[in-house]
């Protein structure tokens, strides 16, 4: 007999239901609706007290009406009294009501928490059971604040019925990932982990959820899990199919379970004890084993279940990344699959081996499969799944495929018909592929011109952007280029991508190709011309720089350009950069001698190096498939952190040591030069950190600094002609301080945290002296200016200031009244939570002072704001879930909580503040890469203001553990 | 996590919809409608995963659904879950449905909404799954009718009239969702 008998049910109920549904219109419907909740409202507010039964029916017919897409604004008070009724119809219809349609209006709650309340102290596993439902299914943080100390006592009491049990780690669950500082660890943390050896299989699969977030979170706390639960899986691996009874799926004993298992022991390196590793590769094998078998049965339920356990297994083999043997063996299994003809596996497949191929064993493994993705991507004809192979072929590249790679992901782009997003980062994936492996750089330029024409529409500006600064930066290829773009252009219709690169690459290297009379300088002219009028304004003014350089370099052309630059369409121009521009170009090529022009139309100087801001959209981006590549950049650093090994590289040491004074490693961290001192400096203090960078000027900037960009290559000497450059690890005996620095000021950590979110101010007062700072960042630069103010009439004598890690001694003599500066050139590294020490030493009169302050250089200074869209920030939120790149901190407000001002400050920290990113508009979402030398940190931030409760809660997650955690430090100070 | 669960139809027809998220109404019916979309285009024969539309959260939640009959299942997840580990899943709670409701078909979903909430509240609670054995779950069920019936009482008359309601000549009366032979598809 069925469970539910078709019999049962409310009659007026069904009678409503099939009267919507004989509704010829919506407006009938409508109607009818509208009718019925007239009725219900009456019901609700009439004299007559209603039964439990005529309730329920009204609850559901409301419940009803809400599914098909109407407001519910009445009822809950009825639902919330249907809460205390003793049967248990009716309390289950209020709950459903609850679960469904209340979610945080704060007066119900406080109703429904009192029922739940009773219920949960009913000791009727049913009554209860419903109680932990709604509280699971609301989570709102006032329930938290009910009931988040008593649901642990349900869930590890000794006599606590199963099904309760079950309810209850869920139900804690869901109170700690909404609100886990109110969760504490405790006694009965110990005792949950046991739950994993408990002999109700349900209470096992509702404990491990548990665990395993609780692990994520504190996973030193719950360490002992691994081995409970590689027992645990042993079992179920090891038995019959018939041993765990109802567990058994379609002759898989307890799939879903040993996911979760698998899944659990992902969130911790492999285990230590040999005993405990032995058996877990059993079981592993054993799994690989059991895919080789033939299926017990024909349903594809059952093959979905074993291969269920199967994916999570070689997840788990890729996570530890450490059994060759098992390694190879999940790749082979994979590259089984590639060939399956269930789709559903195909797709997984090409999903687990992308994650594959950034292991180092098996990336060689993975690349044997090229031919079976390139015939996925051609053939394929599910959408997802071809997806899926174009990111495999993107993780899989290197250089001795990419020139396959990059051709098959260009002829699949011609063919692609699916929507723009997507569109997008395919594009950035091809032209980062090209760029990093290109050999010979006409290859380059050849493929991305032909991106352009191919996918002219999703060529975002930085593609065409890095196409430019590559040709400028390498003049071999600037001949090439220039004929490719002048073919390219030759085309009737060519994208309006392809007319920026041209103007721009004609304009600059157009001479190259002067000489073949098909490309004279006239024939590039009109043909660069014949397309202006069909472009935007960006990109004709543009061109009319184009042009003009057109005059420098062809004196011939001049006339017929000055005549286009004359004409009322240029100089009447309606918008007012072009008008502006045919203006001053006129005027400039008529008036300037040619001497002049040729010094102002100068052809272009090769760009400073930096990384491929295609690199940086991509990596805000990342597709799935991306992951292995960017990180491969830093990769074998990057490997040796995963498998817990020491985090920081032995050059550490060094600077430890160099650095008596203080326990702070942040010597080598932050390597510090200085620069001449004071007597340089006022003129120069006003000028713009622009030719800071490029300090040589332009006779340099040929040189070292661009050398070859791009490969990036760190490796090369650094403006080897900048003689003050004195790198911090060096010499540290050169200025030994006679007497030992002071120990830090007291306040010092409250001062340097006045400058987390500003760069300029007074960092320091007292009644002798004022220290002022004014400091300007760019990528992983800085250049600080400190300004010692003598606030006496007296002398300052025998003025020294020392750094821990190394300074240029400044004026010895501060006189009354004067102030002298000092200038420091920062450079960043690598990451580091420590600032540098400044240590100030004087006589006054004839009292030597002493006095150690904290340099306000933080971390948080070498940020460059990244925009980003909501979906490419929760993509990248994502990719960051491992939990030590997660740092949170909850913290009482200490300041006003006015949004322009913590807007301010959030500016003020370099990130980009991101709007309409998070669904709460209350919140602010914020994301940064951090520059340093040795690598770039992506961080992400959230703030989360109660301004009720006047706290916050603020999360951070970047790409390296410790910056998470330096900068929650840094800004839980701030707000 | 599981952070909805929907049921709607071939016309996109909303039958179930549980969200363990807060969303307001209107964008609950939003995610429908672009959930519906997004699945209702697929061809037969493709895949049963698919990246989340944008309301739901974009390419960090995949939609994992199985289409019976009349009626799409869809279960919007996170990447903590198991793709075909859901797939099960949404076949227990298709197998436990017809179970329950004696070969189960769209109309059983309409008219016994409460019912389904309820076997739905023994799978999965608060986005994360509860009871996987089809078995313990259908105890669950039965042990709630009974009570039910207990205290039905005289309140049980009126239910039997509804029978009659269920064969009503109703415009469309859909197929059974027909669960002897799924594949799965």
């Amino acid at each position: 007999m069925p469970a539910v008998s078709k019999g049962d049910g409310m009659r007026g109920l069904a009678v409503f239901i099939s009267d919507i549904r004989n509704c010829k219109s919506k407006e009938a419907e409508i109607k009818r609706i509208n009718k019925e909740l007239a009725n219900i409202r009456s019901k609700f507010k009439g004299d007559k007290a209603l039964d439990g039964y005529s309730k329920k029916k009204y609850v559901c017919k409301l419940l009803f009406i809400f599914l098909l897409g109407h407001d519910i604004d009445f009822g809950h008070m009825e639902a919330v009294n249907l809460l205390s009724s003793n049967k248990y119809t009716e309390k289950q219809i209020g709950y459903l009501f609850i679960s469904v349609l209340v979610n945080s209006n704060s007066e119900l709650i406080r109703l429904i928490n009192n029922a739940i309340k009773n219920d949960l102290s009913s000791r009727n596993p049913t009554f209860m059971c419903l109680a932990l439902h709604c509280i699971a299914n609301v989570g709102s943080r006032e329930m938290a604040e009910a009931f988040a100390s008593e649901i642990p006592r349900i869930l590890v009491a000794g006599d606590t019925m199963d099904s309760v049990k079950q309810s209850a780690a869920l139900c804690l669950l869901r109170l700690y990932k909404t609100s886990p500082d109110l969760v504490l660890m405790g006694e009965w943390t110990s005792r949950v982990v046991h739950l994993l050896n408990d002999q109700h299989m349900g209470v096992v699969t509702a404990a491990i959820s548990l665990i395993t977030c609780l692990s994520q979170k504190n996973p030193d706390e719950f360490k002992t899990c691994v081995s409970l639960a590689v027992s645990r899986l042993s079992r179920i691996v090891s038995s019959a199919s018939t041993d765990l009874q109802d567990y058994t799926y379609y002759f898989v004993p307890a799939p879903w379970l040993s996911c979760k298992l698998l899944r659990l022991l992902q969130c911790y390196p492999p285990p230590e004890d040999g005993a405990v590793k032995g058996r877990l590769v059993e079981c592993l094998e054993t799994i690989l084993n059991k895919a080789q078998e033939p299926p017990k049965s024909k349903k594809v339920q059952h093959s979905n279940a074993k291969n269920a356990i199967l994916f999570e297994a070689i997840s788990l083999i890729i996570h530890y990344d450490s059994e060759p043997n098992l390694l190879v063996r999940a790749c082979n299994q994979l590259g089984q699959f590639l060939q399956h003809r269930e789709t559903n596996l195909r797709y997984l497949a090409l999903e687990s081996m992308c994650t594959l191929a950034s292991s180092e064993f098996s990336h060689e493994a993975v690349k044997t499969h090229i031919e079976t993705v390139i015939n996925a991507l051609k053939t394929e004809r599910d959408v997802s799944v071809r997806q899926r192979a174009a990111d495999l072929l993107y993780a899989m590249c290197d250089r001795s495929n990419a020139k396959q790679i990059v051709a098959e992901m260009l002829s699949y782009l011609e063919t692609a018909d699916y929507s723009i997003r997507e569109e997008m980062v395919r594009v950035l994936k091809v032209a980062i592929l090209a760029e990093k492996y290109a050999v010979d750089y006409s290859w380059y330029v050849d493929t991305i011109l032909n991106l352009i024409r191919i996918a002219g529409d999703y060529v975002s500006e930085e593609v065409w952007y890095r196409v430019i600064q590559i040709v400028i930066n390498r003049d071999d290829v600037q001949g090439y280029a220039a004929k490719t773009v002048f073919e390219a252009l030759q085309a009737p219709a060519c994208h309006e991508n392809m007319v920026k690169v041209g103007g721009y690459i004609l304009g600059e290297f157009g001479n190259l190709i002067a000489g073949d009379p098909r490309s004279s300088p006239l024939v590039q002219f009109n043909l660069l011309h014949s397309k202006f009028h069909l472009c935007s304004v960006p990109t004709r003014a543009l061109l009319l720089s184009a042009y003009i350089k057109f005059i420098n370099l062809f004196p011939e052309t001049k006339a017929t350009i000055q005549e286009v630059l004359r004409c009322d369409s240029q100089i009447r121009n309606s918008d007012v950069e072009l008008q502006q521009r045919a203006v001053e170009y006129l005027k400039l090529s008529s008036i300037a001698s040619t001497d002049v022009l040729a010094t102002v139309l100068e052809e272009m100087p090769p760009f400073p190096e930096r990384e491929s801001s295609i690199l940086a959209k991509l990596k805000k981006k990342k597709g799935p498939g991306a992951v292995s590549v960017t990180e491969l950049e830093d990769s074998k650093r990057e490997s040796s952190e995963l498998n817990g090994a020491g985090e920081r590289g032995p050059d550490q040491s060094v600077m430890a040591a160099s650095n008596a004074s203080t326990p702070s490693p942040s010597a080598d961290l932050l390597g510090i030069r200085s620069a001449a001192p004071v007597s340089t400096a006022p003129a120069g203090a006003g000028s713009l950190l622009v030719d800071v960078f490029s300090e040589a000027g332009p006779t340099a900037s040929s040189g070292a600094v661009n050398d070859d960009g791009f490969l990036r290559d760190l490796e090369q000497p650094p403006e080897t002609s900048d003689p003050l450059l004195v790198e911090g690890s060096g010499d540290s005996d050169s200025a030994p301080p006679s007497e030992d620095p002071a120990p830090p000021l007291s306040e010092a950590e409250e001062l340097l945290n006045k400058f987390v979110c500003k760069n300029n101010g007074v960092l320091f007062e007292n009644q002798l002296l004022q220290i002022g700072i004014k400091s300007e960042y760019r990528q992983n630069l800085g250049r600080m200016y400190l300004f010692y103010g003598n606030k006496t009439s007296v002398q300052f004598a025998s003025f020294t200031t020392t750094l821990n890690v190394q300074s240029k001694p400044v004026e010895p003599l501060v006189e009354g009244g004067a102030q002298i500066q000092q200038v420091l050139n920062i450079e960043c590294l690598t990451d580091f939570s420590d600032a540098p020490l400044l240590n100030i030493k004087f006589r006054y009169g004839g009292a030597l002072q002493n006095l150690t302050l904290k340099l306000p250089v933080t971390i948080n200074k070498f940020f460059q704001p990244t925009e980003m869209a909501s979906q490419d920030f929760f993509q990248r939120w994502k990719q960051l879930s491992q939990p030590q790149q997660e740092a949170q901190k909850i913290f009482k407000a200490n300041h006003s909580m006015d949004t322009e001002v913590i807007k301010a400050k959030l500016l003020g920290l370099g990130m980009a503040l991101l709007d309409n990113v998070d669904p709460n508009p209350e919140n602010y979402v914020c994301a940064g890469v951090i520059q340093t030398k040795s690598q770039q940190v992506g961080c992400l931030l959230r703030l989360e203001p109660n301004a009720q409760a006047q706290m916050y809660r603020l999360t951070l997650r970047c790409s390296k553990d410790s910056v998470s955690k330096r900068l929650c430090e840094l800004l839980a100070q701030q707000f | 996590m599981i952070k909805a669960i929907l049921i709607f139809n071939n016309h996109g027809k909303p039958r179930l919809s549980k969200f363990y998220e807060h969303y307001n109404e209107d964008t609950e019916q939003q995610i429908i409608r672009e959930t519906f979309h997004l699945v209702s285009k697929r061809d037969e024969n493709v895949c049963n995963f698919l990246e989340g539309g944008l309301l739901i959260g974009g390419l960090d939640y995949k939609l994992i659904y199985r289409h019976y009959a009349t009626l799409y299942f869809v279960f919007c997840v996170d990447s903590s879950e198991s793709e075909l580990g859901i797939l099960d899943l949404i076949q227990v709670f298709v197998e436990t449905l017809d179970k329950c409701f004696e070969n189960v078909c769209e109309l059983d979903l309409i008219f016994h909404v409460d019912k389904v909430h309820h076997i739905l509240a023994e799978m999965v609670m608060g986005g994360m799954v509860l009871e996987t054995n089809m078995n313990e779950i259908i105890t669950q069920v039965d042990a709630q009718n009974k009570m039910e019936k207990s205290e039905a009482g005289i309140a049980g008359a009126p239910a039997r009239a509804v029978s009659a309601v269920k064969n009503m000549n109703l415009p469309e009366m859909p197929k059974n969702i027909n669960i002897g032979d799924i594949s799965i598809k």
